[in-house]
């Protein structure tokens, strides 16, 4: 393909979305002008971006602090979900035993969890990622075992014809096979950490965006709300991406396959 | 069961050459999820030589896919006994190399790395077949594509692979279901060809379950007709057409008058009336 062509397809693929959004931004910005709406209800964008600004210095600390909550909280689920699905597939009893727990666990709404676990676990950065990890967990252990028992049949047939051992099939053949399951489910999994990770702020923290959120609902600086709304959205895009990257790294055979099928 | 294994692989080449392969009175049935016993095999006997082609034909339901999976070890018979090599088959062993309907290759593996992927599984070292995996890739003219990935190929190449890997670790019976059945009637025909070539130069004993009359004849040296309901053998026939096989044969007498009683052999039964229309589709 033409540079040319690989230009007009990324105008097309970006623009059109770009130029959305610039012009919702200016419609928003000319009705707040002119309509005089209320600074406290809905703050003209330039406004936002001046207020927000002005704190600019306190920023990268409460960014960093819900980061450390959503990567703490996504790789906590990561390391408890994919052995927890391993341990399933593998063993019938602990299928019928841990099913009904994780049913019991997810259909409990999370944000009541919480002050629960702030009474076991304390006040803090741990609390913050253990509850972004319940939130986020529950899909990694449906995904990869649905990914582990998704091996044809045919192949372990074959595997049986070898002789090879159980620990061999895994690491040779049904792992490999459970990634792109296992992939899909992150994908989920990441923006439910964001999601966790603000709930266990707005529950009790004295640091991160959810904080900072729910400081400035309190101060009626409905400005500062909306800029640090758009931060917390553009930690959750970065992350998203940051797995869709590393999907792309580790199973690419995957990615070209379902780009044939779109195709 | 170690004992068992090893004894078949350094059993003497030249033991009875004419019972390589022995199903003696095998019947299977199944118990369906609402209690119904199915019978999908009664009353098989086979005898399959060293190094002989056999193709098993009959419709859907014939249970020859059934009988496959019993020789290979997959599958216990409900009554009656296997012998592979004069062994009794207890279990599924290495001395057999499958190939199925779908390629099923490893996606993340490149088309050499999933040709060398039984000699992984078994434990075996790598690098001692590594000559062995490059002259299959030679043979079945994948040359230039060793490093590609199964996505990157057509089905055709797909089931190249397939057949490599199913042959790199020497197993003396190769048996196939249904391999070509997936592929579009011109590669299917080359793949036949090829696969007859592949068998002249590393004798193996082949067996071929096909729904396709025309395939069974023009590859097997014999054709053992199937007929469902329940499953049964009803006849072998031998196929004294000259080798090496080419493409073009079917359209002689004598292959016809094989192809004439193959048809005759399978639509004679009375079949159950589900069965009418797929039998029909099989013989095409």
């Amino acid at each position: 393909m033409s540079a040319r062509a690989g230009l007009r397809r990324l105008v097309v693929e970006y623009g059109q979305a770009g130029v959305t959004i610039v012009g919702l931004i200016l419609a928003w910005e000319a009705i707040c002008d002119w309509g005089h709406v209320p600074v406290w209800l809905l703050p003209a964008p330039s406004r936002i971006a001046r207020e927000t600004w002005s704190i600019r210095a306190i920023l990268p600390v409460h960014f960093l602090a819900t980061l450390w909550a959503v990567l703490g909280g996504f790789f906590l689920a990561l390391a408890t979900g994919v052995p927890l699905a391993i341990a399933v597939v593998y063993s019938p009893f602990l299928r019928r035993v841990i099913y009904p727990f994780l049913l019991m666990l997810q259909s409990v709404p999370k944000v009541a969890i919480a002050p629960l676990l702030l009474i076991w676990v304390g006040y803090g950065m741990t609390s913050n990622m253990i509850v972004a990890a319940t939130v986020a967990f529950f899909p990694i252990v449906i995904n990869t075992a649905t990914g582990l028992e998704a091996v044809e049949p045919e192949l372990l047939e074959l595997t049986s014809s070898f002789d090879a051992s159980k620990l061999k099939i895994f690491w040779k053949v049904r792992l490999p096979w459970s990634l792109p399951y296992l992939f899909s489910s992150l994908k989920v999994a990441i923006t439910l950490a964001v999601i966790g990770a603000v709930v266990a702020e707005f529950i009790g923290a004295d640091k991160g965006l959810g904080y900072l959120i729910l400081s400035s609902s309190g101060n009626m600086k409905t400005a500062l709300m909306f800029g640090v709304l758009a931060l917390l959205s553009l930690l959750g895009i970065l992350c998203f991406y940051a797995v869709v990257w590393i999907e792309k790294l580790l199973c690419p055979w995957y990615l070209s396959r379902s780009r044939a099928a779109a195709a | 069961m170690k004992v068992a294994e090893s004894s078949i692989e350094t059993a003497d080449r030249g033991s009875p050459a004419r019972d390589f392969v022995a199903v003696r009175g095998v019947c299977k049935s199944y118990m369906t999820r609402s209690g119904d016993n199915v019978v999908a095999l009664r009353g098989v006997n086979l005898e399959i030589a060293r190094d002989e082609f056999v193709t098993f034909v009959g419709p859907s339901g014939c249970g020859k896919s059934t009988l496959l999976k019993l020789i290979s070890g997959h599958l216990k018979p409900s009554e009656g006994e296997l012998h592979v090599n004069g062994r009794r088959l207890e279990k599924p062993s290495r001395d057999i190399g499958m190939v199925f309907q779908r390629p099923v290759l490893l996606p993340w593996r490149t088309v050499l790395d999933n040709i060398l992927f039984p000699i992984e599984m078994l434990g075996w070292r790598i690098g001692d077949y590594m000559e062995e995996a490059n002259r299959l890739i030679d043979l079945v003219g994948l040359r230039g594509f060793e490093r590609a990935r199964p996505d990157e190929l057509s089905g055709g190449m797909q089931q190249r692979v397939a057949i490599c890997r199913a042959l790199v670790y020497d197993p003396q019976l190769l048996l196939m279901d249904e391999p070509f059945a997936a592929l579009d009637a011109m590669t299917r025909e080359e793949l036949g060809m090829e696969l007859l070539n592949i068998w002249t130069r590393r004798r193996k004993t082949v067996v071929f379950v096909t729904h396709s009359i025309t395939e069974a004849v023009l590859l097997a040296d014999r054709v053992v007709v199937m007929t469902p309901r329940p499953g049964q053998i009803v006849e072998e026939i031998p196929i004294t057409l000259p080798r090496p096989r080419m493409l073009g044969m079917e359209f002689s007498d004598a292959f016809k008058d094989y192809v004439e009683r193959i048809r005759g052999l399978i639509h004679s039964r009375p079949a159950a009336p589900a069965g009418n229309g797929r039998a029909h589709g099989g013989a095409a």
